[in-house]
């Protein structure tokens, strides 16, 4: 089987069906230990940091959820391309599949970066550009979620949501950038720098482990999404 | 793993309700994020078999 055939039988609903049964078996297991190390240590082994103690601990919940919050709208923009060129039944549904876990880590980056705040900063929320570059991120993504409730026809839906997801994709490098672009009261980044992270590989460690962690929890649940929109659009049949 | 039996360890250094409440919410989106589409998956398939069976 040539490479080309493969690609295009992954475009077919019952064979992605049964792929994301085993994809998304996969990933969910190698997100139990992942996950148990980001916890063990971000809570356990990391030391305290040397300004804030015990409250910086919150980055390993609010980084990864920050990050993901950006890779999965990526990975939705990306979807609403090829779902609009090629016209693939599948991606349409990746797209859409994605986009209430999307919202999901959104809020749980704008959440934690709240409660990380109040202590910190001494205020819960400032209208600073990266805090609001997310809080648009999530209003698209309810966006995307709304407008696919509210057209009928899968297919129609899907498109529009492609569009919606393409068009958006301008405020990702926004949300990036903003610390770098703008005075905010955010910091700057401080592993995704060039060179040298600031960060120690102690307390980095468990940062980067929690971060594959979240995406290949990310990636069961987006399985069973995916199968579940493919389900309900009648593409799969049992029996 | 001692250490998650002192209370200096759940007091967080005074930041208790912050970091528990930051993982607390992550708890909470995950566990939505597996049961949604685990109980959603169950009602399509039951649906599925209903309908075969009328």
């Amino acid at each position: 089987m040539t490479l080309w055939t493969w690609l295009k039988s992954l475009t077919s609903p019952p064979i992605f069906f049964a792929l994301a049964q085993r994809l998304g078996f996969w990933f969910g297991l190698i997100s139990i230990p992942l996950l148990a190390y980001g916890l063990i240590g971000g809570l356990l082994l990391a030391p305290p940091d040397y300004q804030q103690g015990e409250g910086y601990r919150i980055i390993y919940i609010h980084v990864p959820a920050a990050w993901m919050s950006l890779f999965i709208y990526s990975l939705m923009a990306a979807a609403g391309g090829i779902a609009l060129i090629w016209r693939i039944k599948v991606w349409e549904c990746v797209l859409t599949a994605a986009a209430p876990i999307g919202a999901s880590f959104t809020a749980l980056a704008l959440v934690t970066g709240m409660l990380w705040g109040k202590p910190m900063w001494g205020t819960y929320w400032v209208w600073d550009a990266r805090l609001t570059s997310e809080l648009v991120l999530l209003f698209l993504y309810v966006g995307v979620i709304v407008l696919q409730q509210s057209i009928a026809d899968a297919r129609a839906a899907a498109r529009a949501c492609a569009l919606l997801a393409i068009v958006g994709f301008v405020n990702v490098p926004i949300v990036h950038y903003s610390v770098e672009w703008w005075n905010t009261l955010h910091q700057g980044p401080s592993v995704t720098k060039f060179g040298k992270p600031t960060m120690d590989a102690s307390m980095l460690v468990p940062l980067l482990v929690m971060t594959l962690g979240f995406m290949s929890f990310f990636g069961h649940v987006l399985m069973r999404r995916v199968q579940n929109e493919l389900l309900s659009r009648g593409e799969i049949s049992r029996g | 793993m001692d250490k998650l039996l002192t209370v200096e360890f759940w007091q967080m250094g005074g930041y208790a309700l912050y970091v528990w409440g930051s993982y607390g919410a992550a708890l909470l989106v995950f566990v939505w994020n597996l049961l949604a589409p685990y109980l959603k998956q169950r009602e399509l398939l039951s649906r599925e078999t209903r309908d075969q069976r009328s």
